[in-house]
């Protein structure tokens, strides 16, 4: 079992919890993920390490309540325990020896862009960070990206925070305005990793993104998890879940993506099993 | 005066209209009058050719002696001499490429129903319920185990025997292998692997799961936390793919993803929340023992037509020849010398049908088996709406991925001598890890080689 320490909600529908998982946060490093299984019914759902502490023992989670999983996981509160929490899995980010980088996260996709930014700042690396909402409301992690950016910028939807418009236009005005990336790191929806991948190739900067396909094991045991990469089948759990994203196929992915979709919206109608976060099994 | 029926004792079974529709257990096992009538059968022959045919060279005579004596719990210790795992094997072992290929009676008319006496007698022994297992003292030396399938379970029960004191990782939430996630429950009830996983814990070997080794901790970590020998018995779980085009689409699933979210995390039991396509119509793509699990959940789990298709025919299946009768008798529709070479899909990239090429026998191939061949302009449809693949795993990378020192072959097996042993001091590995996708039995054996190899190993290294 592993306990919930802190829970901070950071908007409507992004949730934070730092859990203790000594373990893991001795080994985890940027890119990594964990699986964990809320308790004996529960799916196995993966999940960025968002931030680790190594002397507290603890790894930061941060999850958008999006379909049934989530929203349980959404219930529990500091000093509730998780029956299963499995990592560091997958393979860390490769950053190579990149000096002037652009980090740019989507939504939910910020909370994952953060421990790149954080590992690229410490080690003295030029870090621009580009954030992009929805709405004002859907803001967070400000604060925190602030600290390990050297430049932040932020954009909403429909412009009711900071700039309006999309990551893209962002990233594409500064890079006109002479700024030379030579590495920019892409995580957030599929299809905003596409259109930065496609944006990143037209100028030739190397990009790397961060691939959340269905998975389950997280061991390379069942194959759901298979992503097209340069037209080879690659296993995300194993292989990545980083990938170069000017070679990923994300048609294919955003396709597999939907597998679940209509019974997902079942369960979300079995509101009643979420009260109170506790089954009556 | 031995049974001289040509026919072994029927197997009472569930009938099959009512068993495709549960996962309750399909076969019901012998009651002792039957044990006793099908031993009778056996010819206690001098020169034991059915022991031959096991690969851990079970007392088979012996034990089937004891049943006629009525002394069925003696048959059992019998049994356990050389076998951990008697009420699996005799479940699932492929009876009839082993101990009953070899027996006298099957020459004319039926060989003896070994398997069928074997888990008679395993299911006699734990309806006594809670056995008192001792644990044995301890020597003090620790030894590690990577993964808890039939062959680190067999390796960790003969160390702790030994007074090892042993640690099981394993990647998963719950010890068992492929006796856990892969196998379904109407072959082989979990109630009985738990069973044998208690058993361990008693004897005092510690099982930590959600032991991702090679991620959480590597081998080289185990060492310097004062393990002095591992096991590694990962087993062979990568999926392999076909490689055609439209296995993207929506509804295709290898058969491990499918089974494991059946047997491991309980899709068909609504108290759980793992999702499960419900399809109406089913292509297995396969012919070996995983195709016909697959396809016997699909089944339980509603479906109307559930497809085998095969390349080759009924004779080169290699699945156990009860588990195709069984699944025949469910209804499972068999489309033989067929082969997948397109999935097709909707406009909302749901599978919609599977496009197949008739095939035709040639020569024999390397496995010695003919080789099939297309049938040129046999191209035609069929309509499903999810498809699973069981074409067969590959040995899982992790371990090789994270491991310096530990050679594999070309295909991802793990180098070993006969001893088990591995290229690096210390490591020792065996079941489907070196072997690739083979049987419970097999990694078993494996497991006790290694034993005794890590047992004279320490012996000198320590002395
Ligand atoms: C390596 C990896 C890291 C991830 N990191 C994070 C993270 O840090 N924060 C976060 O909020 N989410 C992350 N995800 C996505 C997260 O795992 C899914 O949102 C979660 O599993 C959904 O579970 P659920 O039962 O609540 O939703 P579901 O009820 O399963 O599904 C709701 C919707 O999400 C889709 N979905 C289902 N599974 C996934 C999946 N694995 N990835 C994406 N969409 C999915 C479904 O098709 C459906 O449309 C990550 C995924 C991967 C593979
Ligand atoms: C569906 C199906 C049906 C089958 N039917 C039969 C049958 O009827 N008869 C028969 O004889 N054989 C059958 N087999 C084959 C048989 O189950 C295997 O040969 C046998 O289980 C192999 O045992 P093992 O101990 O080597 O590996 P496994 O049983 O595969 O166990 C390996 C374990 O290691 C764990 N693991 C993997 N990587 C790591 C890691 N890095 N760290 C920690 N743990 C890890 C896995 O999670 C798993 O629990 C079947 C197989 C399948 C899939
Ligand atoms: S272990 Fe398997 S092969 Fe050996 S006697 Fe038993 S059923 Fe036959
Ligand atoms: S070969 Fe057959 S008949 Fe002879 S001892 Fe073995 S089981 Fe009995
Ligand atoms: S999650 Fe199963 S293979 Fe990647």
């Amino acid at each position: 079992m592993y306990e919930i320490i802190r829970k901070e909600k950071l908007n409507p529908t992004i949730t934070l919890l730092e859990i203790k998982a000594p373990f893991i946060a001795k080994k985890a490093q940027a890119g990594q993920f964990i699986i964990l299984r809320i308790d004996e019914y529960g799916e196995r759902i993966p999940l960025t390490i968002a931030d680790f502490d190594r002397e507290k023992g603890t790894v930061t989670i941060v999850f958008q309540e999006l379909g049934y999983s989530t929203k349980l996981l959404g219930t529990l509160n500091a000093g509730d325990h998780i029956l299963d929490f499995v990592g560091p899995l997958g393979v860390p980010t490769h950053f190579g020896d990149a000096k002037n980088v652009c980090v740019i996260g989507g939504g939910v996709g910020c909370a994952i862009a953060y421990p790149q930014a954080k590992t690229l700042y410490q080690n003295s690396v030029n870090v621009t960070g580009i954030m992009g909402f929805r709405n004002k409301e859907l803001v967070f992690f400000e604060e925190e990206m602030k600290k390990v950016t050297n430049k932040l910028y932020i954009c909403t939807d429909n412009g009711s925070y900071k700039e309006k418009g999309l990551v893209t236009d962002v990233l594409k005005r500064l890079i006109e305005a002479g700024e030379n990336f030579d590495l920019v790191i892409a995580i957030g929806p599929v299809l905003m990793m596409k259109y930065v991948s496609l944006l990143t190739k037209q100028y030739n900067i190397k990009t790397i993104v961060s691939l959340n396909p269905i998975m389950i094991d997280g061991t390379g045991m069942c194959g759901g998890c298979r992503v097209v990469v340069n037209n080879e089948t690659k296993f995300a759990c194993v292989d990545g879940p980083d990938f170069d994203g000017h070679l990923v196929d994300f048609d294919d992915l955003f396709m597999r993506l939907q597998s679940y979709t209509s019974q997902e919206q079942e369960a979300n109608s079995h509101e009643c099993r979420l009260l109170g976060g506790k089954r009556n099994a | 005066m031995p049974n001289m029926s040509l026919k072994k004792v029927p197997m009472p079974a569930q009938e099959p209209h009512i068993r495709n529709q549960n996962f309750d257990e399909v076969a019901l096992g012998y009651t002792p009058e039957m044990a006793i009538e099908e031993a009778t059968r056996c010819l206690n022959c001098k020169h034991r050719p059915c022991v031959s045919g096991c690969p851990v060279q079970v007392n088979i005579p012996d034990f089937i002696q004891l049943i006629i004596k009525r002394d069925f719990e003696g048959a059992y210790q019998c049994i356990r001499e050389t076998n951990l795992l008697p009420a699996i094997c005799g479940r699932v072992c492929p009876q009839e490429n082993q101990c009953e290929a070899k027996c006298v009676r099957g020459i004319k008319g039926e060989p003896v129903a070994i398997g069928r006496l074997e888990r008679f007698v395993a299911d006699y022994h734990l309806a006594k319920g809670e056995e008192r297992v001792e644990k044995p003292e301890s020597n003090g030396i620790k030894v590690a185990v990577i993964g808890s399938g039939p062959s680190g379970l067999s390796c960790a029960y003969d160390l702790a025997k030994l007074g090892y004191e042993v640690t099981i990782f394993e990647a998963f939430h719950s010890p068992g292998g492929v006796l856990i996630y892969g196998i379904p429950e109407f072959r082989l009830p979990k109630r009985i692997v738990e069973h044998e996983i208690n058993n361990l814990l008693k004897l005092g070997v510690s099982i930590q799961t959600n032991m991702v080794i090679g991620k959480v901790l590597t081998i080289d970590e185990l060492m310097e936390m004062g393990y002095k020998a591992v096991y590694v018995a990962t087993g062979a779980g990568t999926p392999n793919f076909l490689n055609i085009p439209g296995e993207s689409l929506i509804g295709v699933y290898s058969a491990n993803e499918y089974l494991t979210r059946i047997n491991l995390m309980k899709a068909y039991n609504p108290q759980y929340d793992t999702p499960i396509r419900q399809g109406k119509n089913i292509a297995v793509i396969g012919g070996g023992n995983v195709a016909m699990d697959a396809a016997r959940c699909a089944k339980r789990l509603g479906a109307e037509n559930v497809y085998i298709i095969y390349r080759r025919g009924e004779e080169e299946m290699p699945a156990r020849l009860e588990e195709i009768h069984h699944a025949k008798e469910e209804g499972i529709i068999f489309k033989l010398l067929t082969n997948p070479v397109k999935i097709h899909g909707n406009e909302k990239n749901e599978v919609k049908a599977i496009e197949c090429v008739t095939m035709e026998l040639g020569e024999p191939d390397a496995s010695g088996r003919r080789r099939p061949i297309p049938v040129p302009d046999s191209n035609h449809l069929i309509e499903v709406d999810t498809v699973i693949v069981a074409i067969g795993t590959s040995p899982n990378p992790l371990i090789r991925k994270t491991t310096k020192g530990i050679e594999t072959d070309k295909w991802g097996c793990i180098v070993v001598d006969e001893k088990m042993a591995t290229t690096r001091p210390g490591v020792y590995a065996g079941g489907d890890a070196v072997t690739g996708s083979a049987t419970v039995i097999l990694a078993m054996g494996a497991g006790k080689i290694a034993a005794k190899s890590i047992h004279e190993y320490l012996t000198n290294q320590l002395s």
